[in-house]
Parts: C-alpha cells; structure tokens; sequence
C-alpha cells in the first residue's frame, strides 16, 4: 500500500523499549523510514544503574548509553521532542510545538514516569528515573547529607544502600509493613529489612509524609503521627504513572498502561485492534502465555527488550504481507520477567511473576546467607527469587517457562 | 569469525546471556561466569541476543 511506504513507522519513546523495536524492525527486514521521537535528550540508556553506580559516581553518564548498532544508523532520533496528542484515523501524532508527523504504523513506548507527592516543590525534592534525575541527586548525596526516602519498594532499597554507601544518614519511610513486600512476600522482605537495618539503615515503617519544612529549601519532613524527621534531600520512589495523556481521545484501553493483545496490538476500549499500532515496554498492559490470559503490566528490566522484539516482529510481517502477519501475530509470547537488585552485599535475582503467589515457600539455602525462595500458584511455580545462588536458580527459571512442576513440598 | 569481550569488572553472573547462546557462555560451579572470545558467525544472533539481554551491559560483539 502506498500510504504504508510514503510514511515512517514512528516509534513514540526514545528509551530502551524504543531501541529495541527499531532493532527488531531492521532485524526482521524492514527498510522504510523509521523515527523515533523522545523526550529526553540523551539517546536510550540504561536504567538499572541510576540508582546504584551512577548515583555512587563509580561509572559516568557516558557509560549508560547502549551501544549503537550499524542497522539503526540510519534512523531518524528527534530527542528532546514531546508528542502531544495523537490521531488515529488521520495515522498523525503531533509535537507540542503543533506540528503533525503522518506515520505508517504507530509503537508506543513513553513509559513511566515518578509518582510524586502531593506537596510544595521545594530544592531538595528528588526522583530517581532519569539520567539527569540521577546526576542531580548526586549531587547532593554528600557525606553526612540527611536523606529521607519516601517508598521501601526496590527503588527506595537500592538508593537507601547507594545513600549509606556514601556516607549519608538514611531514613526509609513507607506506608508499607515491609520493604518490597508486596512483589517478594513477607519472607524474603524479612530478610532484606533486617539486612538493610544493620547497614545502619532506619525505617519508619506503617506511615506516610504529610508535610514538607523549609524555605527556601527542604530542612525536615513531616510524619502522620507529628513526627518531625531533618532532611535535606526528600528522595521520592512511591511507584509510578504511565505517560499515556497524550492518547487521550484515540479510543485506546489506557485505564492502566495501554492495552496490547498477545501480538502487542493496541487495544481499544470497545475491543478493536490496531494492527498498525502496538505497545511495548512498561506501559504495554499484555497478556503472557506463560501464566494466562490475563494482561498485566510487568515494570521488569528485561520487558522492554522482550515486547520490543514482539512488536518489531509482527508490525514488520503487517508491513509485508497478509500472510507473514498471520503466522507472526498468531505466534506464542511468552517472556520470562526477569529482573535483579543489588542493595549492599545482597544480590538479589527474581524470574517469572512472584507477585502472583498464593504460596511461598523456602526451596533452598538459609534466608541468612544465601537462599532461593519458590513462590507458587494453585501449587504451580510461577515465580523464583535466588539470594545469590545464581547457578542453582537456573534450572528454577527452565521450570516456570515449562509451566511449572506440581510441588512436591 | 566473532570476537566476544565481557568486562568482567561489570559482570554480576547472572547468566542471562547463558539463555541466549548456551554454546558460548556458561556458569560454573562458583557462579561465575565462562565464555568463549570468538565463535562461529553462525552464533551472531545468538550472541546479540545475549548483549540485549544483559542487565549489565557488560557483553560485547568486537566486529
């Protein structure tokens, strides 16, 4: 069709899950125009470091950055470019500087963005998603500095280890009981709680930050039972919003994330499916054959690579032919969720969706030095966390993906 | 041919990459990661993969 070849495919999102369906776009053949809009100015970089080696200063900026491949070279990056709005029928997303860029097929791919607080702004506040997030904090995290982290999720763990690294005077407050309960369960969170407490680590667990204290910058936090706690960095990690306002209006499922099918099509609220619209990265809602049919969004590093890859795929079989989009969009998915988290000696490894349990269980080890912990549904295993044990946990991962083994105890 | 450089100092064993290409990079019995440095071009894609895959970034295809 010539409207498919006139127009670029745009990618919407200029982070890892961008990169990775422009990728999988040149790797699976195709050769049109390709643009990549985003809105941050630094070309896609890695994450997982921001809250540890970047923040401790041991690697630079620089050092983030993914490597370029010969086959994107020719890839059209508007960086530092925010889309405004999008169209779905007219096949246009506009920039906030009003202009319309005609596209052949739409990914989307903005992401998250940093839950915040509902309070002042003030000097001091901080979030730790971006690369100049991160270095802006780095600046602060001095020797001595009182810092304040709001969330105990692994967010708020990794940096609280970064913090106390350095030398700061850390204080976790968290409405949670646990940190990182709610993704691990109370065995493991047990463990990292008191791991992290003997690193010198304060928690002020069963409570929220009311008010902030300090002109013209942030000298204290408030608790909800008065308690007055001095800080001079406010460091929020309290989850995260997905950057679907600009779909506002397209009809799309953005009730949380975007809606993707098992092909990573958007979805409409009325059940329509986009075949020349997908979703990938954190914002895609999808559903993964591994576990069920239901669609869930998975904030794991290896998501954004994985659904990039699916996407990239499929848009270019769409953009082939009827019969190669057939066989590509009807293929299995099932990606393993994988993610990691290193906070002080603890190297910590998760595979499949542990959330997920309704039965945890310790499989091997001791939770006081080194363990793996099983984590079960309807005595399936569908989900694995290895405290270190790396090579031991690998054949726990092969299970999951086989559709896990009933248990055996 | 391919070359394959990891940097050891940023490796943290975690054995994505042995998913990837199971012909080049294996764990041994203390957790640590083993590899070959080149390979038939036959495990390109395989080895690609495995530098996607890397939480560390530490892999690298030398062209």
């Amino acid at each position: 069709m010539d409207a498919r070849a006139a127009a670029p495919v745009i990618i919407v999102g200029a982070a890892m899950g961008g990169l990775r369906t422009a990728e999988a776009l040149r790797r699976a053949g195709y050769a049109g125009p390709l643009t990549v809009i985003g809105e941050e100015l630094h070309a896609p970089y890695n994450r997982p470091p921001l809250s540890k080696d970047v923040l401790a200063g041991v690697v630079t900026r620089e050092s983030v950055a993914f490597p370029q491949r010969a086959s994107t070279a020719d890839v059209e990056w508007m960086l530092g470019a925010r889309v405004a709005s999008a169209d779905l029928s007219a096949r246009t997303v506009t920039t906030e500087d009003g202009v319309a860029h005609p596209y052949s097929a739409l990914v989307i791919a903005t992401g998250l963005r940093p839950r915040r607080l509902a309070l002042p702004e003030l000097p001091g506040r901080h979030t730790v998603r971006t690369l100049d997030d991160a270095m802006a904090l780095r600046a602060e995290l001095l020797p001595g500095a009182r810092v304040v982290i709001v969330g105990s999720g692994f967010i708020g763990c990794e940096v609280a280890a970064t913090a106390r690294k350095l030398g700061c005077d850390v204080t976790v407050v968290s409405p949670s009981a646990l940190p990182i309960v709610r993704p691990l369960g109370a065995l493991l969170a047990a463990e990292i709680l008191s791991r992290q407490e003997a690193h010198g680590v304060a928690f002020r667990l069963g409570h929220t930050i009311t008010g902030l204290v300090g002109a013209p910058r942030l000298e204290a936090v408030e608790l909800d039972d008065g308690d007055v706690i001095p800080a001079d960095v406010l460091i929020e990690a309290i989850g995260s919003d997905c950057n679907s306002d600009w779909l506002a209006g397209t009809g799309l499922d953005c009730s949380d994330g975007v809606l993707a099918d098992a092909a990573m099509r958007a979805v409409s609220v009325d059940g329509a499916v986009h075949d020349d619209v997908y979703v990938v990265g954190d914002i895609a809602r999808f559903p993964n054959a591994m576990f069920d049919d239901v669609a869930r969004r998975v904030e794991h590093w290896n998501i954004p690579t994985d659904t990039g890859k699916r996407a990239g795929a499929v848009l270019t079989a769409w953009l082939d032919s009827a019969e190669a989009f057939s066989a590509a969009a009807g293929a299995p998915f099932a990606p393993m969720p994988a993610f990691w988290s290193n906070q002080f000696e603890v190297a910590l490894q998760a595979y499949g969706l542990p959330g997920l349990a309704d039965d945890i269980r310790l499989l091997e080890g001791s939770l006081d030095t080194e363990a793996i912990v099983g984590y079960y549904r309807e005595e399936r295993l569908v989900g694995v966390v290895g405290l270190g044990m790396k090579a031991a946990l690998l054949p726990y991962r092969k299970l999951i993906a086989e559709g896990g083994v009933p248990a055996t105890g | 041919m391919i070359k394959i450089e990891v940097d050891m100092a940023l490796c943290q064993h975690y054995g994505q990459c042995v998913f990837e290409a199971p012909n080049i990079f294996k764990l041994n019995d203390d957790d640590k990661l083993e590899y070959l440095a080149s390979a038939d071009d036959s495990e390109r894609d395989n080895v690609e993969s495995a530098v996607d895959v890397c939480p560390m970034q530490a892999i690298r295809i030398v062209d």
